[in-house]
């Protein structure tokens, strides 16, 4: 609470009865707050402000004695690299491609799962299982599937064929992984905007003659343009951060690294403390970045807030 | 979903650190009433027991001054100079003996993270030992380390596919082109994907060739020539039909399996394949059999990289004298025995390849160690990780390589790498 607040309370101190009561809560609730916002200060807003902070030294881990300021030379170094913008490329392919076959699939899955007449638990059961997995144990088993000798999977292709080995087919597979994985949460997030389109509207439709394709274009995906807005919005920042499925896939090789995987061969491997940051930074950027397009383009709003009623 | 490990790993970290806390109570307690010194020894993961047991026995011997504590390290060596590398920056006290990969001595020296061996420790260290194992553990003419267990490639083959063992690659493309023509299996196994094993091949053929990647003041490349036709040998290999398509993405156990499926009449690899073989594929062992690594020329024995581990005594260890006996002790010939004939892995001491004990087990015992003692070592600066990564990234896929363009570009690279400049791929 602000002090010109408390100063108008204690000028009107009958005058506004109820809204004291409600500005009281209003102070309870803050304080109440007060405790997780210093803690989520305390483990974010800190480590960001420090990744900052080394991302401007030229900082090895070897030797901290040498570390200095060195300015921005290090973002001039990442963005004048081939290396970052071959990194940057294959992130925006892998998320662009997965997340459009995802919002797809996941879309048939929701229709599948909000019409399911019976076995309704079992399907999105069902649907759910691949989420549940742990994803580096998801990805083992992609790996060794996909590995000549040890695959069912590589068995399939003609004879000689190491998929993993290769740069296009190698990002194909882990999209497939990526896809095969988050689809459940995707579908789940559009079963709820599903959930949001009134039975009456659709029937209506149905009855001034609008055919099934009419109906989900014109009825029911225009009232789920918020789910549909919010569920691509947290996928596609999930997407852009990818590391796991591609560290146990391809570890990176053959030019199938994400930026993720850079930031973290330069922060663990090559100890570099500034480039790495920088790195990270220049991630947490584009992320709030592709937030910032959702938000003010598309109008994306949380789930449940309606705008035009605030 | 990123939540699930981070919390899991969170909790299990909570409770790592919850047991160090513990157990560092207890170290103090006893500590304080002259009990015995628990010395940590962080090293690679050992599932023979044989590291254990050489722990214990040495804890037993030290006459109740010191009990030491084996704290496995990840399974990669990426992962295992991770957590020394984090553990050494913040000044750790509780590392007192490191297992170092032959390829970190000059790193961890440089950066002042484990202590010089001088004098009576520094001959006692270094007795009896196998000379390019002494120069890994050796960095601007001080020995940082004393070498624990050593380890090199020899060349393996199927004396039913091949009459006699081929003595240069150029003879070993040319017999495996006659197998595969005749319809036989005939694959060169040897380590392709883009990791340190094609660090480990590229400096075996350079060195082959009577180069190296360094100058010897470790300042800048050297390469040349003998680079180039290093390259080009990993290029011929790559496109002929010696190659196995999985060769980009082929470490030392994708090749042992090939080797034992039957699909391979030639492998370049580590001594584990032998016993390996022995249980796995009972029907191939008997004609099963080694050679001497391969040249690239006639007149030249191969300069096969050395491998190993080599013991080092933290900086910060609350009780160095004690930690560097305890590595004497680690690395005595009873304990070295015991690792090789249990663990599988060649010893550093030159006298142990001449016991009965170890021959026995051993028969390519002579082989391994004629191949030690022209071994080549690998390019040592404390930016050895980076020389790596510009190595491996240049040359892969080896069927992409342009011999003479990509050693110019490692030049660059390396020159790059050696100033910790700009960013690694």
């Amino acid at each position: 609470m602000t002090p010109p607040t408390r100063a108008r309370d204690a000028a009107l101190p009958k005058a506004a009865g109820p809204s004291r009561g409600a500005r009281q809560e209003r102070r309870l609730g803050l304080l109440l707050c007060a405790p997780a916002a210093v803690v989520m200060l305390a483990v974010t807003a800190y480590p960001v402000g420090y990744a900052v902070y080394l991302s401007l030294q030229r900082y090895d881990l070897r030797f901290p004695d040498q570390a200095h300021w060195v300015g921005l030379a290090n973002y001039g170094a990442v963005l004048t690299s081939p290396v970052w913008w071959q990194a940057l490329g294959v992130t925006v392919l892998i998320t662009v491609v997965s997340v459009a076959v995802e919002l797809a699939l996941g879309l048939a899955l929701a229709l599948v799962m909000h019409r399911a007449v019976f076995g309704r638990g079992t399907v999105r059961t069902a649907v759910l299982v691949p989420y549940g997995i742990v994803t580096v144990v998801a990805a083992y088993s992609w790996q060794y599937a996909w590995t000549p000798g040890t695959g069912y999977l590589a068995a399939l292709l003609p004879g000689g064929s190491a998929p993993l080995t290769e740069q296009w087919p190698a990002i194909g597979l882990v999209i497939l992984a990526e896809v095969w994985k988050t689809t459940p949460f995707m579908a789940l997030l559009l079963l709820a905007g599903l959930a949001l389109v009134p039975d009456e509207t659709v029937r209506a439709a149905m009855v001034d003659g609008a055919t099934s394709g009419q109906r989900l274009r014109l009825v029911i995906l225009p009232l789920m343009k918020p789910a549909i807005l919010v569920a691509l919005l947290f996928r596609t920042l999930d997407a852009f951060r990818i590391f796991d499925d591609i560290y146990v896939l391809t570890g990176g090789s053959n030019g199938t690294g994400s930026v993720s995987i850079l930031g973290y061969d330069n922060l663990f491997t090559a100890l570099n403390l500034g480039i790495g940051s920088a790195i990270s930074v220049l991630i947490f950027v584009c992320v709030a970045l592709i937030a910032l397009v959702f938000v003010k383009l598309f109008g994306t709003a949380a789930p449940g807030t309606e705008p035009e009623r605030r | 979903m990123p939540t699930v490990p981070s919390l899991r790993s969170r909790w299990a970290s909570a409770a790592a650190g919850l047991a160090v806390v513990v157990s560092t109570l207890a170290g103090c307690g006893s500590g304080g009433q002259n009990g015995p010194v628990t010395l940590n020894w962080y090293n690679f993961p050992d599932d023979s027991g044989a590291l254990q047991q050489a722990a214990d026995r040495c804890g037993q011997q030290s006459g109740g001054r010191y009990t030491i504590r084996y704290d496995k390290l990840p399974r990669g060596a990426d992962g295992q100079r991770q957590q020394l590398v984090r553990r050494m920056a913040a000044h750790d006290t509780d590392v007192d003996i490191l297992g170092l990969d032959v390829t970190w001595p000059a790193e961890f020296a440089e950066a002042g993270w484990i202590r010089e061996w001088t004098g009576k420790l520094r001959d006692r260290g270094t007795a009896d030992t196998l000379d390019a194992a002494v120069r890994t553990a050796t960095w601007r003419g001080r020995l940082y380390a004393t070498p624990y267990n050593s380890n090199t490639q020899l060349l393996w083959y199927r004396d039913d596919l091949v009459r006699t063992p081929p003595r240069t690659w150029a003879e070993m493309l040319a017999t495996a082109e006659d197998l595969a023509r005749a319809g036989k299996p005939h694959y060169v196994e040897i380590q392709g994907a883009q990791y340190e094993g094609l660090t480990v091949w590229f400096n075996t053929l350079v060195a082959s060739a009577g180069g190296s990647v360094l100058t010897p003041d470790a300042q800048a490349p050297s390469l040349g020539p003998p680079a180039v036709a290093a390259a080009t040998v990993m290029h011929d290999l790559a496109t002929s039909a010696a190659a196995d398509p999985s060769l980009p993405n082929q470490m030392e156990d994708q090749n042992r399996l090939a080797m034992e499926s039957g699909t391979a009449a030639f492998e370049l690899n580590y001594p584990f394949v032998y016993p390996s073989m022995k249980a796995n594929q009972p029907a191939l062992f008997p004609h099963f059999h080694w050679a001497p690594y391969p040249a690239v020329t006639p007149d030249r024995p191969a300069g096969v990289t050395i491998g190993g581990i080599d013991l080092a005594v933290g900086a910060y260890s609350r009780h160095p004298d004690l930690a560097f006996e305890a590595t004497l002790c680690l690395r005595s010939r009873d304990n070295q025995l015991t690792n090789a004939l249990k663990g599988g892995l060649p010893p550093s001491l030159r006298s142990l390849y001449r016991t009965e004990e170890l021959t026995r087990s051993y028969p390519f015992a002579a082989d391994v160690l004629a191949a030690l003692d022209s071994a080549s070592v690998r390019p040592q600066t404390p930016a050895y990780q980076n020389v790596s990564i510009a190595i491996s990234h240049t040359l892969s896929p080896p069927a992409g390589i342009r011999p003479e363009k990509d050693v110019a570009d490692l030049r660059g690279q390396i020159q790059d790498a050696l100033g910790s400049k700009g960013l690694i791929p």
